[in-house]
C-alpha cells in the first residue's frame, strides 16, 4: 500500500512539476549544447553550465542541455533547439564553432552565444566568450617551476586546438620565466610553443587516456602534471592519489577542481580557473534586459575572467616568497609590464 | 486426408508460423519490453511517472511528430541502413564482420579526399565519383580482412576489430597531413568537402534546418541492389550457400575463398557508402570521430534486421528514430540521452536471444515445433 500511494504522490507532484514547467515555458530560457566531455566533467561543460544554473537560481529562467556524444552531433544538437523555445542558444566549445555558425547564419532571428570561440567578422547574432587563459597559466607554470623537486614539469592536451594550447602556451612561458629569473633549468615535457608541437590525447574524454599519459610523464620525470583535457585529467589525477601527491601533483583546469573533483582533491596543486560561469551568466543576462549584441566577450586576469584558484591543501608547500613573487607577477601581467605572449 | 498428409500441412503450417514469429513477433515484442524496462530504469533511477511519459511522448515526437522530426530520423537512419545491409551481407555469408566502423572511416576519407582533390570537376561527375571512392575505400579495407581469412584462416572478428583500430588511427595521422588538413588549424580535420560534391540537402526550400539530403535515395537503392543481390542472384546464391553449410558450398563446387573476399568486399563497400554519405551528406568534412560509432550500432541494425534487406531498413529506421527522438527526450524531459543507448542495448538483448523472449512473453507463440512431435 504505502508502495502504491507513494508512487501516486510522485505522480502527482510530477503533474504538478509538469503544468509549472510549462507555465516557466513563457519565461526566458537558456539552451546550452555540449561538447563531447558531458555536462558532468567536472571542468569544461559543468563549468559553462554552471552559469545557466546560476541564472536559473538568481532570474528563475528556465534552463536546458543536451550533450553531445559525437562531433556528428553537434549540427543535429542545435537544430534540435531550434524553433523559437529558446531565447538564447549556448554552443560550449571551440569545436562547435562551425556548426555555431551556420545554424546562426541560417536562423539571424535567434540569438547564439559560443564559449571559446569568436568570429571575424563578428556574428551580428553570436557573441563569443573567449578567455586570455594563457595569463592565468603563466602564474601556473611560475609556481610549478617553484614547487617542483625534480625540475621537470609535464603537460598534455585534449585536441590541438588553440582554446587548449593557450593553456600550454602559458605553462611553458611561465616555466621559463622562472628559469630566467632563478637561473634554473626546468625543464616542461609535453608542448613546446616554439614548434607548436606536442602531446595530445585527440579526445575529451577517455580517463584511460589521462591515465597513460600521467604515467608516461611520470616516468620521463615529471612531478607536476597540467592534462588540458576536461575530464580526461581525471584519470591522471586517480594517478596520482595512486602515486601519492609527493611524486605527482596535478593542476586543474577551468573549474577550480578541488571542489568539482572533490574525491580526489587532495592531488590538486592548484586549477587554472576560467570562469565560463561568470561570463555565460552575464550573457543571459544582456540577452534578458535587451543588451545582447554579437561580438566578443574577453576574460582575463583583470577582469576576473581567468584566474589560478588557491592552494588549498598544498599551500604549505608553497613558500611565503614564492607568493609574494606571483602575487608581484600577476600584477605584472595586468599592467602589461610582463609580456605573456612573445 | 491420409495422416502423413496432415503431418505434413501441420509441420508446413509451424514452420510458417516459425518464420513469423521470428521475424516479426520477437523484433516488435524486443522493442516493446526494452521500452518498458527502460521505463523502469528510470524509475529506479527516480525519476517521476510524468517525466516518463513525458519522456517517451517526446521520443515519439521527437523522431515521428513533425517535418523537422522525420528529416532527422531519416539523416540518422540512412547511414545506419547502408552499413546494416552490408553487415547482413556479411551475416549471410557466415561472416561475423565487425569492421563497419573502420570500413565507414576509410569510406568516408576516401570520398573526401577524392572530393576536395577534383574540386573544379562539375557536380554531375563529381558527386557520383566522389561516392564511388568511398564505396573503393571500404571495400578495399574489408578485403583485407577477407583475403586474410580466406588464405590464413584468421579469424574475421579478430581481424576486423583490430582493422578498426588501426583505421582510427589512420585517420589521426591523415587529417594532420598538410594535403589533407584544413588550412590554418593544428587540429586534426580535413579540408571542407566543395559544394559540388555534396549530398544535395532535399527540403532547404520548405525550411532551411531541415537536413534530410539525397543520401535517403541511395539508401533505398541500396535495399533493392542488396535484395536482388542476396536472393535473385547466382552471387548471392552461393554466399548464402557457403554461409549455411561452407562445406556443402565447397563440395557443390563453390570456391569458399572467393567468395568470403568478395563478400567482405561487397559488405566493406556498403560501409563506405555510409561513410561518404555521412561526409557528404552531413558533415562536409572529416574529423577524428566522424564514424561515431555507426558502425556498431549497425550491428544490432543488421541483426534486429534478422540479416534481410527490408528487415534491416525498418531497423535501421526505428534505430534512427530513437537517435532522433532520444535528443528531443534530453530537451523536454531532461532526461539523459544514454537512457537511449540502454533501451537500444536491451533491444539487442531480446532479439540476441529469442528463446529469452519466448520464455518471458509464452502467450503469442506456438510452442516450438520440436516439442511437439
Amino acid at each position: 500500500m504505502s508502495v502504491s500511494t507513494t508512487a501516486m504522490k510522485r505522480f502527482g507532484a510530477g503533474i504538478c512539476a509538469w503544468f509549472s514547467a510549462a507555465s516557466i515555458a513563457m519565461a526566458f530560457s537558456a539552451c546550452e549544447v555540449t561538447d563531447t566531455g558531458g555536462i558532468d566533467d567536472n571542468s569544461f561543460n559543468q563549468t559553462a553550465w554552471k552559469g545557466v544554473l546560476d541564472a536559473q537560481e538568481k532570474h528563475n529562467i528556465s534552463g536546458r542541455f543536451l550533450e553531445s556524444q559525437a562531433e556528428t552531433d553537434y549540427e543535429a544538437n542545435i537544430n534540435s533547439l531550434l524553433g523559437g523555445e529558446c531565447d538564447l542558444i549556448i554552443t560550449v566549445g571551440f569545436l562547435l564553432g562551425d556548426a555555431t555558425k551556420s545554424a546562426a547564419e541560417t536562423n539571424p532571428e535567434q540569438k547564439f552565444s559560443i564559449v571559446d570561440y569568436s568570429y571575424d567578422p563578428a556574428i551580428a547574432n553570436v557573441l563569443g566568450q573567449i578567455y586570455a587563459t594563457d595569463e592565468a597559466a603563466f602564474l601556473a607554470g611560475y609556481l610549478a617551476a617553484g614547487v617542483s623537486k625534480t625540475g621537470v614539469l609535464g603537460v598534455f592536451g585534449g585536441i590541438n586546438i588553440p582554446t587548449v594550447t593557450v593553456f600550454m602556451d602559458g605553462f611553458s612561458r611561465g616555466a621559463a620565466y622562472y628559469n630566467a629569473q632563478k637561473g634554473t633549468n626546468v625543464m616542461v615535457l609535453g608542448w613546446d610553443p616554439e614548434t607548436k608541437e606536442g602531446l595530445f590525447t585527440n579526445n575529451f574524454d577517455s580517463l584511460d587516456d589521462g591515465r597513460a599519459f600521467a604515467q608516461n610523464l611520470y616516468d620521463e620525470g615529471a612531478d607536476i602534471v597540467l592534462p588540458v583535457a576536461g575530464p580526461v585529467g581525471l584519470g591522471s589525477a586517480a594517478l596520482a592519489d595512486e602515486l601519492g601527491t609527493d611524486k605527482l601533483k596535478i593542476i586543474g583546469v577551468d573549474a577550480d577542481l578541488y571542489f568539482t573533483d572533490t574525491e580526489k582533491q587532495h592531488v590538486y596543486l592548484t586549477s587554472i580557473t576560467k570562469q565560463m560561469d561568470a561570463t555565460v551568466l552575464q550573457v543571459i543576462e544582456s540577452a534578458m534586459d535587451g543588451t545582447f549584441k554579437g561580438g566578443n566577450l574577453l576574460g582575463s586576469l583583470a577582469n576576473g575572467g581567468v584566474d589560478l584558484a588557491p592552494f588549498h591543501d598544498m599551500d604549505a608547500l608553497v613558500s611565503d616568497s614564492l607568493k609574494q613573487e606571483l602575487a608581484d607577477i600577476r600584477q605584472g601581467i595586468i599592467d602589461g609590464a610582463i609580456p605573456v605572449r612573445p | 486426408m491420409t495422416n502423413e498428409t496432415t503431418d505434413r500441412v501441420v509441420k508446413a503450417k509451424l514452420i510458417g508460423r516459425t518464420d513469423f514469429e521470428d521475424m516479426i513477433l520477437v523484433p516488435v515484442i524486443a522493442v516493446v519490453a526494452a521500452l518498458l524496462l527502460g521505463a523502469l530504469t528510470m524509475l529506479l533511477t527516480n525519476v517521476d511517472l510524468a517525466t516518463i511519459v513525458r519522456s517517451y511522448v517526446a521520443l515519439a515526437v521527437g523522431s515521428f511528430g513533425s517535418l523537422n522530426a522525420l528529416s532527422e530520423t531519416l539523416t540518422a537512419a540512412t547511414p545506419l541502413v547502408l552499413a546494416g545491409l552490408g553487415l547482413a551481407l556479411g551475416f549471410r555469408a557466415g561472416l561475423f564482420n565487425i569492421g563497419a566502423e573502420g570500413q565507414i572511416l576509410m569510406g568516408g576519407m576516401a570520398a573526401v579526399i577524392f572530393g576536395f582533390s577534383f574540386a573544379g570537376l562539375p557536380s554531375a561527375i563529381l558527386l557520383p565519383l566522389s561516392l564511388l571512392a568511398g564505396v573503393l575505400g571500404g571495400a578495399l579495407y574489408a578485403s583485407i580482412a577477407g583475403w586474410l581469412r580466406a588464405t590464413t584462416g584468421a579469424h574475421e572478428v579478430i581481424l576486423t576489430i583490430m582493422l578498426n583500430s588501426i583505421a582510427y588511427r589512420l585517420v589521426d595521422f591523415m587529417l594532420s597531413m598538410p594535403a589533407i588538413q584544413k588550412a590554418g588549424r593544428a587540429d586534426p580535420i580535413s579540408k571542407p568537402v566543395p559544394e559540388a560534391a555534396e549530398l544535395p540537402r532535399l527540403l532547404t526550400w520548405i525550411d532551411p534546418n531541415l537536413r534530410v539530403h539525397a543520401g535517403v535515395f541511395l539508401m533505398l537503392a541500396a535495399v533493392i541492389v542488396v535484395y536482388w543481390v542476396l536472393f535473385k542472384s547466382k552471387l548471392g546464391f552461393e554466399f548464402r550457400a557457403s554461409g549455411k553449410n561452407p562445406e556443402a558450398a565447397r563440395f557443390a563446387g563453390m570456391r569458399s575463398g572467393l567468395i568470403i573476399v568478395s563478400a567482405m568486399a561487397a559488405a566493406g563497400g556498403l560501409a563506405g557508402l555510409a561513410g561518404a554519405n555521412q561526409v557528404l551528406g552531413v558533415l562536409g568534412r572529416a574529423t577524428p570521430g566522424f564514424s561515431a560509432g555507426i558502425g556498431f550500432t549497425a550491428i544490432s541494425v543488421a541483426l534486429l534486421g534478422r540479416s534481410h534487406p527490408v528487415g534491416v531498413l525498418i531497423a535501421g529506421l526505428l534505430f534512427g528514430a530513437l537517435e532522433a527522438g532520444g535528443r528531443q527526450m534530453q530537451v523536454d524531459a531532461g532526461v539523459s540521452i544514454d537512457l537511449i543507448s540502454i533501451i537500444q542495448a536491451l533491444i539487442i538483448v531480446f532479439i540476441a536471444a529469442p528463446l529469452l523472449v519466448r520464455a518471458i512473453f509464452p502467450w503469442g507463440f506456438r510452442k516450438a515445433a520440436g516439442s511437439r512431435e
